[in-house]
């Protein structure tokens, strides 16, 4: 039954109002191709049984005529970046190598008070440090659209196990953390829809930190309905995280369901013109710049003028708050310890031996620009540039509604690629960076291929809080982009 | 400005992260690619900016000053690595 597995979100919850299949049937399909995809390790802990329980619990609800939306039932996968309430959570790293959490984060739990059905918990860049998930401890993942040219490729990272879940069709939908590009970035890599919300829409209770004033949860699915539908589960106001936004959700599916932008002002950002971006990256924006044209847009050039500055403002403000939010990581109070025989050894083989080759330089970095006598030079400067950053954002969108660029500058590469030089790699995140320091939502969806056949993606960025402005706008771009490619690798469904 | 093998041994430990001695220089070296790198910020005019605190534009949340937690015990010390009569136990630090 590999066609329950090819399924959108919509499509599955109406196979299921109407008894069609049950959520146990559903559940099933994906953990037997969950099963015969370990190679592709975008699991680090499949959950078969929990699946089966919860998706019993659905079809009893819909039994009793208790069904609770269009979540109940659909079986989808968790970042291991979540506490998730009796199951491992490792967020990759060898530190929490045995953490059980005994609590639940909000938005896990809102998906399962929606009743989705948890399916596993995906790999990712160790602490979400990373766009390639070649940092996590468990190891590499590879992106279904692989191998080209002989060789494995990455799913892009953070989110790279949700991503090549998506893509792979382990699942119908995924949650994913966006830092400075977690989401989009693999999203693009892997041909699926990816949205970072505004900062504050979702909450981070729960979520383990890696920079708090950049951290936000969002949706990874295969169409921008899709993630509409599980952004508007995941999203909502919470008082155990003192950042989440007291704001009422919008009707975020009802806007990926619309797609008419008649009029709507998308700006093109003259600075996100690179010098070495690819033509093949210059001809989908222009393609995606068409489309909108051609669905009653009116297209304006606008200047983000501080925008080459977001890359080195991000590593300077993402591992000082990295380094102070994993402090936390001693030794004491769970996860790995390391014996010694004094308490400051302990602390540092712990640390030495818990976190990896990244997690350490990131901390080490972050330890440094907070040092005393350098605050000012390096973190005081960073948040100074951060604010002219977030400027350039506020006056563009007065003067238009929605940003369209690329996502990523380039395409998945292989694993193992750009390794020899830390900044090599974090050029990927050069176009999801400054929306992410300025909070903004912005959503990537797939648009072509490149000249290797593999997915590329745009990205749309919106105002504040506006994230329906952009799934309209993206929900039309999907409509006529028309991107229809399937992976390569195509796991089947033992039997099925 | 490049960090020296000696200045990444005293972050080291004041980070509390144990590199091995024949690691240190080539993570001098790292850091200092990075930091390189990063020096492209002073070339921004920022005289007249202030350092953006949230971005989030909201103020902190306030709530009575009640307890809202605790009794948890058990739970807290699930995941010790050492419990010691409920207690997280560590190397003997007074002497």
């Amino acid at each position: 039954m590999s066609d329950l597995r090819d399924l959108s979100v919509v499509g599955a919850g109406d196979g299921l109002a109407r008894g069609d299949f049950s959520a146990v049937e559903l559940a099933e399909a994906h953990g037997a191709a969950i099963e015969g995809a370990r190679d592709a390790n975008a699991f680090i802990t499949p959950t078969p049984e929990l699946a089966l329980e919860r998706a019993r619990a659905s079809d009893e609800r819909r039994r009793r005529g208790e069904a609770r939306g269009p979540l109940d039932g659909i079986p989808i996968a968790v970042k291991d970046l979540f506490c998730t309430e009796g199951v491992l959570t490792t967020a990759a790293s060898r530190i929490l190598y045995n953490f059980v959490p005994p609590y639940e984060s909000t938005v896990t739990q809102r998906l399962r008070d929606a009743g989705a059905v948890m399916l596993g918990k995906t790999n990712l860049d160790e602490f979400a440090m990373g766009s390639s998930n070649v940092t996590s401890h468990f190891g590499a993942v590879k992106n279904p659209w692989g191998p080209c040219d002989g060789k494995d490729l990455v799913p892009g990272g953070s989110s790279g196990g949700s991503a090549a879940a998506v893509a792979a069709r382990l699942c119908l939908g995924a949650t994913g953390t966006d830092t400075g590009g977690s989401i989009r970035q693999p999203a693009s890599f892997c041909g699926i829809v990816g949205m970072k919300p505004t900062y504050g829409r979702c909450s981070r209770w729960g979520i383990v930190a890696f920079a708090s004033s950049l951290d936000q949860a969002g949706p990874m699915a295969r169409s921008v309905l899709d993630a509409a539908i599980l952004l508007e589960a995941m999203a909502g106001h919470d008082e155990r995280d003192s950042t989440s936004a007291p704001m009422a959700v919008d009707r975020f599916a009802d806007a990926a369901a619309n797609g008419d932008i008649r009029g709507l002002k998308v700006g093109i950002p003259a600075e996100y013109r690179l010098d070495g971006i690819t033509g093949e990256i210059d001809a989908l924006w222009e393609k995606g710049i068409d489309v909108l044209r051609g669905r009653g847009a009116e297209v304006i050039d606008v200047s983000l003028p501080h925008s080459r500055y977001a890359l080195a403002t991000y590593y300077i403000i993402a591992p000082a708050e990295a380094s102070s939010n994993l402090a936390r990581y001693d030794g004491v109070r769970f996860g790995l310890r390391v014996e010694a025989p004094s308490l400051d050894e302990m602390y540092e083989r712990t640390r030495g031996e818990g976190f990896g080759a990244e997690v350490r330089r990131r901390i080490l970095i972050g330890a440094y620009v907070l040092s005393a006598g350098y605050y000012d030079a390096y973190y005081l400067k960073a948040q100074k540039v951060r604010a002219l950053i977030a400027e350039d954002f506020r006056k563009a969108f007065e003067d238009v509604d929605v940003l369209l660029t690329p996502t990523a500058p380039s395409d998945a590469f292989a694993i193992g690629e750009k390794m020899d030089d830390p900044i090599t790699m974090y050029l990927n995140d050069v176009f999801t960076v400054p929306t992410s320091l300025a909070g903004l939502p912005a959503l990537s969806l797939p648009a072509g291929l490149s000249g290797r056949g593999l997915p590329l993606g745009l990205q749309l960025i919106g105002r504040p809080f506006d994230e329906v402005t952009v799934l309209r706008a993206a929900a039309a771009l999907e409509a006529d982009v028309g991107f229809t490619p399937l992976p390569v690798r195509a796991y089947a469904t033992p039997g099925g | 400005m490049p960090l020296d093998r000696d200045t990444v041994k005293t972050i080291a430990f004041l980070a509390r992260v144990r590199v091995p001695d024949d690691q240190l220089q080539p993570l001098a070296g790292e850091l200092s690619a990075i930091l390189g790198w990063i020096e492209q910020l002073a070339e921004v005019d920022t005289s007249a900016v202030e350092p953006m605190t949230s971005v989030a534009a909201m103020l902190a949340p306030q709530r009575a000053d009640v307890v809202t937690d605790g009794r948890q015990r058990d739970a807290v010390l699930a995941n010790a690595p050492h419990a010691l009569d409920d207690y997280f136990a560590v190397p003997k630090v007074v002497e």
